[in-house]
């Protein structure tokens, strides 16, 4: 019974395990070792430290990823901002009934591709679309505006596309909460600040954490809505991965690149555990 | 449980036939092979085609990745297949006995055997050609005829242009230099390079945008968005058919010609229905069909007589004899050349 059970375990984990063997680790540890194999002057293939070395010497490429970085974190900050009163109203203010429809229309957008999201905003802020059309019409502006291509579009798209994921964990954190706690303090007279800093934030750091953490991510990596709605000011991090292999055929240069990318957010989110004193554990919990 | 045993023998005989209905994987650019052309060629074949479109970047990566596995047939431009297959081996050599030499331009057939030659072997055979030069609105931008109208402040936040080398070109020719004559010369190259570098980068206050996709270009022409790009000739044509104040002109300087050839993946499956591909898109009647819908002009010999009038009438508006003259071909990409590029190209983008 016991080593039927136990057959039966295997098999079912197997699929599981090939999965991220073959197509995860496998093609990771291809990456690495390409990594760190270049060109020397000869143009024969050998073992070298370049391929870092340039991420740190070419100027070009930390301020691209300092860039990169910092726009993901305002991106995820922002997030947190807007989606903080959004799950505040569907868990706590919000009929039982209107909480299902309000989390269902909240997943709507998500049920078409990312691609076609930021078309959808393109098609609206475009100097010749809706938007643009309609202030016009209405005498607001007398030259349509160019609302594209610029950082703070860019932010807002980003945003947009991770705002599910921020507010999906603060309900789940903030499901948990006793409204009695907020109802106590404000008979002792508390602000609304003070109970949203003393009371609210830190019933539900797990969820902001593990929202902030994920929204982050996204940001960090996207390549569509950066390429598309930043325009011509947007060099974000993965465009660079991308030309790398696909635009200079620099393979090698390219994997570099990618396990940076992926040694410096996972540095970035340990630094935000430490400063918010969590461990990973309790926030995946 | 007999059921079961004789289900299953029946799936696999069926998934069997499936598979051996014979199937042609064509790695190509968009429009490159029309749906009305490929049914045509499976009626007369009775192999079924897959197309998949791409660029010639996402083409050579693709095929690298596999190491020349996964297509039958691919579609580079001319210049961008030496060194890439000396490097990376991922074509193998044309079997020019396979084809109808006949259906070809020879002049045509021959440059690209030339310009395809590693070793004493050659790897591709022309398909069509064309080239990149300006798209302007008359309208708006009356006096815009050569590449310098890119950096024109006149036309302030009214251009458009791929960030790709062909603009780096382009923008060596407008300030002076001879592209391709400096090929062969690597540290006179990363001079223009640098110098071009400079320009594009103080005059990006003065552009709308990169573009990256061909509809997306048509689609900021066609509203007034964009007053003067770079493009081909054909989103040009295209664009003249709606609005006869939009057109392509060729550049004072010339215009930068590129000619796509069919080229044999190393581990191509089906070779033979590669040839018959090739030799069936080549025909006359098929090649003047694919110019009238893409109106791009082809290696086809006979063509001619079954492109659309109203096709013909593009061509030669825009290309008159001096035109054509002064075409820039592009010659074969040295690989060294292409990491500077990239490096180049980063740096105007990351560029404030």
């Amino acid at each position: 019974m016991k080593s039927g059970f136990r057959l039966s375990f295997w098999l079912f984990l197997a699929p599981v395990l090939l999965w991220l063997f073959l197509l995860i680790v496998l093609p990771h540890i291809d990456l690495l070792l390409l990594s760190f194999r270049g060109e020397n002057d000869m143009g024969d293939l050998v073992w070298t430290f370049d391929n870092y070395k340039n991420f740190f010497i070419e100027p070009i490429y930390w301020n691209t990823f300092v860039r990169t970085a910092l726009y993901a974190i305002v991106t995820t900050f922002c997030t947190f901002v807007l989606a903080l009163p959004v799950s505040f109203y569907i868990v706590k203010l919000a009929r039982p009934r209107t909480r299902g429809f309000l989390t269902v229309l909240l997943l709507l957008p998500f049920w078409v591709s990312e691609l076609v999201r930021v078309y959808g905003w393109m098609i609206l802020l475009r100097e010749s679309g809706v938007l643009n059309y309609f202030l016009l019409k209405t005498g607001l502006v007398q030259q349509p505006v160019e609302m594209l291509y610029n950082d703070a579009t860019m932010i807002m798209g980003l945003v947009y596309t991770s705002m599910l994921f921020m507010v999906v964990p603060l309900i789940s954190a903030m499901e948990s909460l006793d409204d009695s706690l907020i109802e106590a303090a404000s008979d002792l007279e508390a602000s609304r600040f003070t109970i949203l800093r003393t009371i609210i934030i830190p019933h539900c750091k797990p969820g902001i954490t593990s929202g902030a953490i994920v929204v982050f991510m996204l940001a960090l990596g996207n390549y569509l809505t950066p390429n598309l709605m930043g325009g011509k000011n947007s060099l974000w991090f993965t465009e660079q991965i991308y030309n790398q292999f696909i635009a200079s055929f620099n393979w090698n240069q390219g994997a570099a690149f990618g396990f940076l990318l992926l040694l410096l957010s996972s540095g970035i989110i340990w630094i935000g555990l430490k400063l918010s004193r969590q461990r990973l554990g309790e926030v995946a919990a | 449980m007999k059921k079961i045993t004789l289900l299953t023998a029946a799936c696999c005989f069926f998934m069997a036939t499936a598979v051996q209905a014979e199937t042609l994987k064509i790695l190509t650019w968009k429009g490159y092979a029309p749906q009305v052309l490929i049914e045509k060629f499976e009626k007369d074949t009775g192999i079924k085609v897959e197309a998949t479109y791409s660029n010639n970047e996402e083409m050579i990566a693709k095929l690298r990745a596999t190491r020349g596995a996964g297509f039958d047939l691919a579609q580079p431009s001319q210049d961008r297949i030496s060194s890439v297959q000396e490097k990376y081996k991922i074509y193998q050599p044309v079997d020019y006995g396979k084809i109808d030499a006949k259906l070809f331009i020879p002049s045509m057939l021959d440059a690209v055997k030339a310009n395809t030659r590693v070793g004493d072997k050659s790897y591709a055979v022309p398909f069509c050609w064309g080239t990149s030069g300006l798209i302007v609105n008359s309208d708006k931008a009356a006096d815009a005829d050569d590449w310098s109208a890119l950096l024109d402040p006149k036309y302030k936040g009214r251009i458009s242009y791929r960030l790709k080398r062909p603009t780096l070109i382009a923008m060596g020719y407008a300030l002076g230099y001879d592209p391709f004559a400096l090929y062969s010369d690597a540290k006179g190259y990363k001079e223009m390079l640098d110098k071009v570098a400079e320009e594009l980068i103080r005059t990006k206050p003065l552009v709308k945008n990169y573009w990256a996709n061909g509809d997306a270009l048509l689609e900021s022409m066609r509203s007034g968005e964009v007053f003067v790009a770079m493009a081909w000739d054909n989103g040009g044509w295209k664009l003249h058919d709606e609005n006869k104040a939009i057109d392509f002109k060729a550049p004072k300087k010339g215009a930068l010609g590129w000619i796509d050839t069919f080229a044999i993946p190393a581990k191509a499956k089906n070779i033979d229905a590669a040839y018959k591909w090739i030799n069936f898109m080549m025909a006359p009647e098929n090649a003047g069909y694919f110019t009238s819908q893409e109106k791009v002009p082809t290696a086809s010999l006979d063509a001619n007589a079954h492109v659309s009038a109203e096709v013909r009438a593009n061509f030669e508006r825009s290309f008159p004899k001096e035109t054509i003259d002064n075409i820039k071909w592009y010659p074969p990409v040295p690989a060294k050349l292409e990491i500077m590029e990239g490096k180049i190209l980063d740096k105007i983008k990351a560029a404030k």
